[in-house]
């Protein structure tokens, strides 16, 4: 046990993000993620860091601009509400072509909405988050253990392509408490000679700008950014497959959904029902490839989620629409729980998948 | 038998256990006592609740001093209105569950005075190791040190709740009692509980003393 400790989710980003290097946090509370500000504000000034509550979340993701562009790690968090308020500054980011990880512990909306767990910002957060065109590479985490794991990933995602990385958890995941190892490995900082640090009067001067007013160059810098993110849909896409071997029907399922669904599929396989589950960890890059593998031989999907229905198109789009898509939710706060899954599980085996 | 005073209060590190114990020690005074409430007067977290427990404390006759605000979506720091009652009714045994941290603490302010004037009161410091902030004796004394500040009462004695949720072992907690006495000798304080999951405190019991099982709350929500 020496070597795990017991964490709730926000906390364990927030160690995470410590260990990753990240000496600069900047936040404004909103629950269900404050304990990554309050764990911030204890632990930053004893590192030598830096943990500043910003007057609102618009502050907040301009301050993450401003250490950014001097290629330090930095990061913010929020809950929904928060990240809106952040679109602008995501927007801002991606046009500077600068590294940051943002974390997104979602809660219900729209609107102010509540403080219970939600999955509806997949569209915002898959489809870019704010004006323009552009990605964030969205993690979604499954356990404590993977919201510290995945953490240091987006650090390292970010540095490497010059782009933000979101952790879209959920407020379960923040809230829930498990035991964490993190004795993990970090990877070197990469270089970063377009940081502004200083000439030290060897080199010319580097400018950090989203600002592009001749349309030509503004057009090129979009296809050369477009060009990185295809790379990256070919090589980081990370998901899970769980009893897929076999399976006739397929559940879709990411964060605290894909957990539900866990215990719903062991229900149904005791029933004879041959199910498994793919659960994308990348929601953007979205794992096309074993959702297409996988219409060659399931009869059905079954997206379930936390929202009334997100994710299921990019089910939709990555199977091709081969085989019906069918949607399993709960929102508003409201979480599915295993006998609802293990339902619509039992439907689609009754219809063979002829929805 | 635990002896209890009129007051239990039980502080700690945001996240050490205090509810779960809280709500134990509650159904365990009741053993002993006609006239029992626990109070709720978490002002930090709108989670993970000792509302979370009404049916059973209902049924088991227990008071719960709670704000209508608790595991709602009213996401406000609300302390209960009849919290006085802890202190105005001397015939009411009262179990005190406070928030997190010295933020926590803060909501001690009102009642303070009146629980150090009157002197029938324990406060107890829930420890466990297994909490990133509270790995060892120093660590666990700042907070303890920050707590005290902020609640103005003295620490009275400690409580022992290392754990690793689900996961924890026999071993876990034997393994713990070491940093538990570290953090007695360098506060002056008793170690006067060792807090265990129920099935855990049969293995242990004879091995560890004071020993105290707790039964784990079913979260209305998350």
């Amino acid at each position: 046990m020496a070597d795990k400790v017991l964490m709730k989710g926000n906390e364990a980003i927030a160690e995470a993000a410590i260990i990753a290097g990240c000496r600069h946090y900047f936040g404004y509370p909103i629950t269900p993620q404050t304990e990554i500000a309050a764990y911030m504000a204890k632990r930053m000034p004893k590192i030598g860091g830096t943990f500043l509550q910003a007057e609102s979340e618009i502050a907040a993701i301009n301050m993450v601009y401003g250490v950014a562009s001097t290629g330090l790690r930095v990061m913010t968090s929020s809950s929904s509400p928060g990240i809106s308020l952040k679109g602008e500054g995501l927007s801002y980011l991606a046009g500077a072509d600068l590294p940051s990880l943002v974390v997104n512990v979602q809660r219900g909306g729209p609107g102010l909405g509540g403080i219970q767990p939600s999955q509806s910002d997949y569209f915002q957060a898959t489809r870019g988050g704010g004006h323009g065109d552009f990605r964030m590479i969205v993690l979604a985490p499954a356990s404590v253990q993977e919201m510290a794991e995945l953490t240091v990933r987006g650090f390292e995602l970010a540095d490497k392509y010059r782009m933000t990385a979101m952790i879209l958890a959920d407020g379960t995941m923040g809230q829930m408490m498990e035991p964490v190892a993190l004795d993990f490995d970090v990877k070197p900082v990469p270089e970063k000679p377009w940081a502004t640090t200083g000439t030290g009067m060897k080199r010319p001067h580097n400018i950090v700008n989203s600002l592009s007013l001749v349309p030509e160059e503004l057009e090129q810098l979009n296809i050369a950014r477009f060009e990185r993110y295809k790379q990256i849909e070919e090589t980081e896409t990370l998901y899970e497959e769980y009893m897929m071997d076999d399976a006739e029907i397929a559940i879709a399922a990411f964060g605290i959904a894909a957990r539900v669904a866990k215990n719903a599929i062991v229900e149904a396989r005791k029933m004879g029902i041959k199910v498994g589950m793919i659960r994308p960890i990348t929601l953007w890059p979205f794992p096309k490839a074993p959702f297409k593998k996988a219409a060659e031989h399931v009869k059905q999907f079954i997206s379930v989620e936390l929202s009334m229905g997100q994710m299921i198109e990019d089910v939709k789009l990555a199977s091709e629409c081969r085989v019906p898509v069918t949607l399993c939710n709960r929102v508003g706060g409201m979480i599915p729980s295993p006998e609802q899954v293990l339902e619509s599980i039992k439907e689609a085996a009754k219809n063979g998948g002829n929805n | 038998m635990r002896t209890y005073k009129r007051i239990t209060l039980l502080c700690g590190h945001y996240g050490s256990g205090k509810t779960n114990i809280a709500v134990s020690m509650a159904f365990d005074l009741k053993k002993q006592e006609k006239n029992v409430a626990l109070a709720d007067l978490d002002i930090v977290n709108p989670y993970f609740r000792a509302k979370d427990s009404k049916e059973d404390l209902k049924k088991a006759d227990i008071r719960l001093i709670c704000s209508e605000y608790a595991n709602s979506n009213v996401d406000i720091p609300a302390l209960p209105q009849d919290m006085y009652a802890i202190i105005d009714d001397k015939s009411l045994h009262s179990i005190l569950d406070i928030g997190g941290d010295d933020r926590g603490a803060l909501a001690l302010g009102r009642l303070a005075p009146a629980i150090l004037e009157e002197n029938d009161y324990e406060m107890l410091m829930v420890i466990n190791r297994a909490r990133p902030l509270t790995r060892d004796a120093a660590s666990t004394l700042e907070v303890m040190r920050e707590i005290e500040t902020a609640g103005g009462i003295p620490f009275t004695g400690l409580v022992n709740n290392t754990n690793l949720g689900a996961e924890t072992t026999a071993d876990d907690v034997l393994a713990s009692d070491a940093y538990a006495r570290e953090v007695s000798e360098q506060s002056g304080l008793p170690l006067v509980l060792t807090t265990v999951r129920e099935d855990l405190a049969a293995v242990l019991n004879g091995k560890v003393e004071n020993l105290f099982p707790i039964r784990l709350q079913k979260h209305e929500n998350l």
